[in-house]
């Protein structure tokens, strides 16, 4: 447990999605936990390999973004026209709802478009200028080619030599790097 | 599921021989590598050239007034509500492309979805123009939207006008949001592969420190897909609320049921005419043969074919109803189109929407690059040709002779047009220039042999 805080974790490249996957799970099913691989493009099956339980709260962010956006639509609208601006033409009803459907349904959308995108990127907390492991040169080719693991040093089995050991011995490691902070 | 035999395999949607490595080269490096092909600034300076001929014209209308429009009364509408139509309406094939064909797990639709997105982005970009001139004074244009006010005045939500602001706002929002999601990955990679500091400043902005982490792979993958859930239905319901603009009114003409699915499959007719228009230039231009297939072209040219059958079958019934509901005004409408003072405008679009497009149901039309561009750009005129037709006639032979009037565009309506198309043109060769033209990170996942097939890590 030395050197907990000195440095983010430590790297591991690899040059294909079958061995970030097969690396991922060796370092799983070694009892790591605070793990997380990078990729230039979504990998099927990466979530699990690193053990992530997470709950899909991006569908309930959007689901409740439509409900406030049919709300605000259609209560914008039957306001307006019955309560604050009432026009009486012919005796019609304030209220005519059937013509408010359009402008509900597009609020539907407006609102929940906007708690789709806003919503990922608050759960991925980004914008995030600065992260560790940009501090890591060869991480400029996780937006293009290359695969990366990475063992936080929070993580309660972490050992700076140990973890280096084990991390190199993966199948087909091309290198193993410290993550500063 | 049992493998077909080869013969029946469709062509692959990506060359021979790419990995990961050689699409992120190939696509970033029309970017940064800063030097363009010659037919770039050939295309780029026309459209600029254009896009001052839109300024001039709007600033005289301005100076003016509307009155400068060949618009009248009756004809209040005119060219701007024409080239509005037709422009939303080359949108759509932008989000059918990036949402419903992801949907429906169509992989071909990889390749094209960024610029095709980035068409509907700049189409509605000119659409917008045309309500907004059109006003007279577009500076009081927030007078669409409903806010509190000094006047005690809200918007009259039961007109399909106002619909329309609410439709096409929300439309213009979603479209671009969609989009750049779309594009955090491909920012971060050339974040990453930017020589300079502005380079890496700016593309690090936009790209909002992405880097590609699994969990938000994850997270952006089901935001994604709920995206083009929701992109599905609202680029129905626009171009829909586009045709309600005509359909609750009760000109002879207009006040059709067909007009709702008529306009939204013509819509997307006219959208894949303008894909195909830019996509064939395009992957010329750039060489760019290995992701945009011959694959791609003929899956266009037939959805171009089969909505372009649904567009006839709305002329038809525009017409059978005309005849059939026995109505005096409908009747003398379709008699003043088929035979009367439009007729060559009605024939003209017969010709170049329904009878020219037949051409696509040969082999041979739908392999030839060349040709496929000429009947695009026929489709193109065409889908015009019909709104004209729509917004013209109707308005101008209504209930009433003595209300009866002609419609004449002036040079300063062809202007503004002309103008919008090089307002169109320009964003779309500065978007090529600046921004990756197709989605590299989807075009990896495509990379036979990788990241497909393989499960959780308990097989």
């Amino acid at each position: 447990m030395n050197d907990v805080h000195a440095v983010y974790g430590l790297m591991v490249e690899f040059a294909s999605t079958d061995d970030l996957l097969d690396g991922c799970c060796t370092t799983r099913d070694a009892g790591f936990k605070k793990i997380d691989a990078f990729s230039p493009a979504p990998i099927h099956g990466l979530t699990e390999a690193i053990g992530y339980q997470g709950k899909g709260w991006i569908a309930k962010t959007v689901f409740i973004g439509g409900l406030l956006g049919a709300l605000t639509g259609f209560g914008l609208q039957a306001w307006t026209s019955a309560v604050a601006y009432p026009l009486n033409i012919g005796g019609r009803p304030y209220v005519s709802w059937p013509a408010f459907i359009p402008i509900t349904f597009e609020m539907t959308i407006l609102v929940a478009v906007l708690a789709a995108v806003f919503g990922m990127l608050a759960w991925n907390k980004l914008p995030q200028p600065y992260h560790p492991v940009f501090n890591v040169q060869r991480f400029k080719l996780a937006s293009s080619d290359r695969f990366f693991l990475v063992v936080e040093s929070i993580d309660a089995k972490f050992d700076r030599d140990q973890t280096r050991t084990f991390l190199e011995g993966l199948d087909n490691a091309v290198g193993v790097y410290d993550v500063e902070y | 599921m049992s493998e077909a035999p080869d013969v029946l395999k469709p062509d692959p949607v990506i060359g021979p021989g790419h990995s990961y490595g050689s699409i992120t080269e190939k696509i970033a490096s029309i970017v940064d590598t800063g030097r363009q092909p010659k037919f770039w600034w050939v295309g780029f300076g026309v459209g600029f050239a254009l896009l001052q001929l839109f300024l001039v014209s709007a600033v005289w209308l301005l100076w003016k007034g509307v009155g400068v429009w060949g618009i009248n009364n009756p004809v209040g509408w005119g060219f701007a509500i024409i080239n509005l139509v037709w422009w939303i309406g080359i949108g759509h094939a932008g989000t059918l492309i990036s949402a419903i064909l992801l949907l429906l797990r169509q992989d071909w639709r990889t390749s094209i979805n960024r610029f095709a997105e980035a068409m509907t982005l700049f189409a509605v970009a000119c659409a917008g123009m045309f309500p907004l001139l059109h006003m007279g004074r577009p500076w009081f244009f927030y007078w669409l939207m409903p806010y509190p006010n000094t006047f005690g005045m809200w918007p009259q939500f039961r007109s399909p006008l106002v619909w329309d602001v609410f439709a096409i706002s929300t439309y213009a929002l979603a479209s671009a949001l969609f989009w750049f999601i779309g594009l955090i990955p491909d920012l971060a990679t050339l974040r990453d592969r930017a020589g300079d500091r502005v380079g890496r400043f700016i593309y690090g902005t936009l790209a909002m420190g992405w880097r590609g982490s699994a969990i938000h792979w994850y997270r952006y993958e089901v935001a994604y897909l709920l995206l083009a859930g929701l992109a599905t239905p609202l680029v129905v319901s626009v171009h829909t609320v586009v045709s309600f603009d005509f359909a609750i009114g009760i000109i002879p003409g207009w006040h059709a049921t067909i007009f709702p699915p008529y306009f939204v499959a013509g819509a997307i007719y006219a959208g894949f005419a303008m894909v195909l228009t830019l996509a064939i230039p395009i992957r010329w231009m750039y060489g760019l043969q290995d992701f945009i297939t011959a694959r791609h072209l003929r899956n266009m040219a037939k959805v171009m074919l089969a909505t372009g059958l649904i567009v006839a079958y709305g002329y038809m019934m525009e017409a059978f109803m005309a005849w059939y509901s026995a109505g005096p005004y409908e009747a003398a409408l379709l008699d003043h189109r088929l035979f009367g003072a439009f007729a060559h405008i009605f024939w003209a679009l017969i010709a170049v929407n329904v009878v020219i497009p037949q051409v696509l149901w040969f082999p041979q039309v739908r392999r030839s690059t060349t040709a496929l561009f000429c009947v695009a750009m026929v489709v193109n005129v065409g889908m015009w040709l019909e709104r004209y037709l729509i917004v013209v006639t109707s308005l101008s032979r209504d209930f009433l002779p003595s209300s009866w009037g002609e419609y004449h565009a002036t040079g300063w309506d062809w202007a503004t047009f002309i103008g919008t198309i090089g307002l169109f043109l320009t964003l779309m060769f500065l978007f090529v220039r600046v921004l990756p033209l197709i989605s590299i990170f989807e075009m990896r996942t495509l990379v036979p042999g990788d990241s497909k097939g393989r499960g959780g890590s308990d097989e």
